[in-house]
């Protein structure tokens, strides 16, 4: 089975905070790590390789940095990784990085399975997965959390808000994982090592290598725009309770009274 | 689709453009500079590099089109069978206000099998109008089949802007959707407003799961596209005396080719926790995962006649089900008050309760983040608050 897995580089925390004067994220300081629920959709595909055989390529956008991510991914047993990195890329929102994606795929060629975490922990918006199925005109499954790969077909439990549904897919699919559905693996210092030789199966594509104009990729070929970007106030005031747990819970039962918030009906 | 221009009367070969080239797009040949066209990515670097006046770009330039005509405020309507997602109503509620700044109609659009006779309810709450695609295939969510639909009343309609929930099913089909369509899409809208100016949609998210707030707008694409996070919007009272036209649209489902297949669908044996309208909920962090804690949170629970919740480690250990689960990958909540118990105040768990009128936290570490949006902040153990909160309730 031809398996591709996407994957982002993202920081490794959600505290980030503004630039009050440029208004820009302050990303210094912060450790990048694999977005954590792309490294359960490599783990699936390397699994899936152990049973049916076949390759995992991963494919990552992102600025040059971004080959320590795809190095790691090759760390843990993929078999190629190829980094789209183009300043003609920066700034896009996901209508241009399912663009530039999907067109990467598609140079790739013939591939049955692409896997990718539900969402990426900075954007946290779930769309890229099912953004990159639609450019290439393939079935989705989202919300994965068990998955079942055969010749020819998929077998999902795709997670509900409460409880779940299992499906079947024929392939070419494309699957995004949560983190239930496995633990990923450590990279091995043998795949290290061959990840950072000369030799490592990693490839650099820019706009020209797949196919793209710069108008339809990056900021210039983003749908959405960013006009502001603030950090939210947490406007209360806080009045603290201190005595007694006896004291303390007549005096909040008192004040949530006052506020007319009926208890106990 | 543009093009450079090589004026070979004027090229003297003398290399600058093809070194300039980011992308190998441009060789020399008999002296002079040739346009490869496959490698070119119309960058544009080239033509500043050029002392010759020798080449020409044809640029596409972005321009943003006349939208005008392009009116209604449009609520994809989430059913599950046939009952419609109570996220529809927070929807219409959102709906209504926007529509009333632009002096537009709104419209429920609704994918399903036999609905008509329910869609009155819609109006009820905020729609002028419903449209409805009925059709057997669409009485199960699937994705192939309702973007199909969807897409398809879009086109038919031409909206200016469309708001779909961000439950897991918006999510499937929300991307999907504007992928087809061609429209910019912003994820998990926390609040939708009209710019005064430009009378576009200010749709405003979190990102870094809670710490920054982005305002995104969408220019270039309509109908302008947001998925909305549940529990957040405020649904209008039902008023039944409003009335609207309920029309039933012609889609051809059978242009749709299913990709997908449902085997079974499994629904938790814990049925009817509805948390987003609860009015009270005490929630529980990691010191209630044992026993002791899940019966004492539950005493006090029963004692206030509130709903049980937590934070994901609870779920993750085993000691309260998913359903009960509050914060970024579990629900959004907003009751008149919320007890934090033992819940230090992640940021992931603050964006599914920081809608909340009151906030109650209990917490033994007095820098605990939960301090910073609490109305009420008790430092102490909950083992010793909680029972004697009980006992002050049932003495009441």
């Amino acid at each position: 089975m031809n398996i591709v897995v996407l994957v982002k580089q993202v920081p490794n925390t959600t505290d980030v905070k503004i630039d009050p004067k440029t208004g820009n994220l302050i990303r210094e300081g912060v450790a990048s790590i694999i977005n954590p629920e792309d490294r359960h959709g490599l783990e699936a595909g390397l699994q899936i390789r152990e049973k049916l055989g076949g390759t995992v390529t991963v494919i990552s956008m992102g600025p040059p940095q971004a080959m320590e991510t795809v190095c790691e991914c090759l760390a843990m047993g993929a078999d190629r990784g190829i980094l789209l990195s183009d300043r003609a890329f920066a700034g896009a929102d996901t209508w241009a990085t399912s663009t530039a994606l999907g067109m990467a795929v598609r140079k790739l060629g013939e591939f049955d399975l692409i896997l990718a975490g539900r969402q990426a922990i900075d954007g946290d918006t779930a769309q890229i997965g099912p953004q990159v199925a639609e450019f290439l005109r393939i079935a989705q499954l989202t919300y994965v959390r068990r998955l079942d790969a055969q010749e020819g077909k998929v077998i999902a439990e795709r997670a509900l808000e409460d409880g779940c549904e299992h499906i079947e897919a024929p392939t070419p699919v494309l699957v995004t994982v949560l983190g239930a559905l496995n633990k990923p693996r450590h990279p091995t210092v043998e795949g290290i090592l061959a990840a950072t030789s000369e030799r490592s199966p990693v490839e650099v594509w820019n706009a020209a290598d797949i196919g793209v104009k710069v108008q339809d990729v990056g900021l210039a070929g983003s749908l959405t725009h960013v006009v502001r970007t603030f950090t939210p106030k947490g406007a209360r005031d806080t009045r603290r309770l201190e005595g007694s747990a006896t004291v303390i819970a007549a005096e909040l039962l008192e004040a949530l009274r006052q506020k007319e918030i009926r208890l106990g009906e | 689709m543009g093009a450079i221009v090589i004026d070979l009367e004027k090229c003297n070969g003398c290399t600058m453009c093809s070194r300039a080239c980011p992308y190998q797009a441009i060789e020399m040949a008999d002296k002079k500079a040739r346009w490869i066209e496959d490698r070119c990515t119309l960058c544009g670097a080239c033509l500043e590099s050029c002392k010759f006046d020798a080449l020409f770009g044809e640029m596409p330039v972005p321009e943003v089109p006349d939208f005008s005509d392009r009116r209604g405020v449009w609520v994809f309507v989430e059913q599950h069978d046939g009952e419609f997602h109570r996220s529809a109503f927070e929807l219409l509620g959102c709906a209504r206000g926007l529509a009333d700044e632009l002096g537009q109609e709104v419209v429920a659009a609704v994918l399903g099998n036999d609905l008509k006779e329910k869609a009155s309810r819609l109006i009820h709450h905020g729609a002028d109008r419903c449209i409805l695609v009925d059709d057997p295939s669409l009485a199960y969510y699937q994705t192939c089949t309702h973007t199909h639909a969807l897409s398809e009343l879009v086109k038919q309609h031409r909206p200016n802007i469309l708001l779909i929930a961000a439950t897991h099913l918006g999510r499937d089909m929300a991307p999907r959707l504007a992928r087809r369509l061609g429209l910019g899409l912003t994820a998990d809208c926390t609040r939708l407003t009209i710019d005064p100016d430009e009378r576009i949609l200010l749709q405003t998210r979190p990102a870094f799961g809670g710490n920054i707030m982005a305002t995104i707008v969408s220019r270039f694409s309509r109908p302008q596209t947001a998925t909305v996070r549940p529990g957040i919007m405020t649904p209008l009272p039902a008023d039944s005396s409003r009335t609207g036209e309920v029309s039933v649209a012609q889609v051809d489902m059978a242009a749709c080719r299913e990709f997908t297949r449902v085997l079974e669908c499994v629904l938790p044996e814990e049925k009817g926790v509805d948390l987003a309208s609860a009015k009270i909920i005490v929630a529980g962090g990691r010191p209630v995962c044992s026993d002791r804690g899940v019966s004492v949170l539950r005493e006090f629970a029963d004692a206030v006649g509130g709903e049980m919740a937590c934070t994901r480690v609870v779920v993750e250990e085993g000691f309260l089900p998913a359903t009960r689960q509050v914060g970024q990958t579990g629900q959004s909540v907003r009751p008149a008050v919320y007890f934090a118990c033992g819940i230090s105040g992640a940021v992931q768990h603050k964006a599914g309760m920081d809608g909340s009128r009151y906030v109650v936290a209990i917490n033994k570490d007095p820098d605990a983040p939960i301090f910073e949006i609490a109305d009420f902040a008790i430092v102490g153990d909950l083992f010793e608050i909680l029972p004697a909160l009980t006992r002050a309730m049932r003495e009441r």
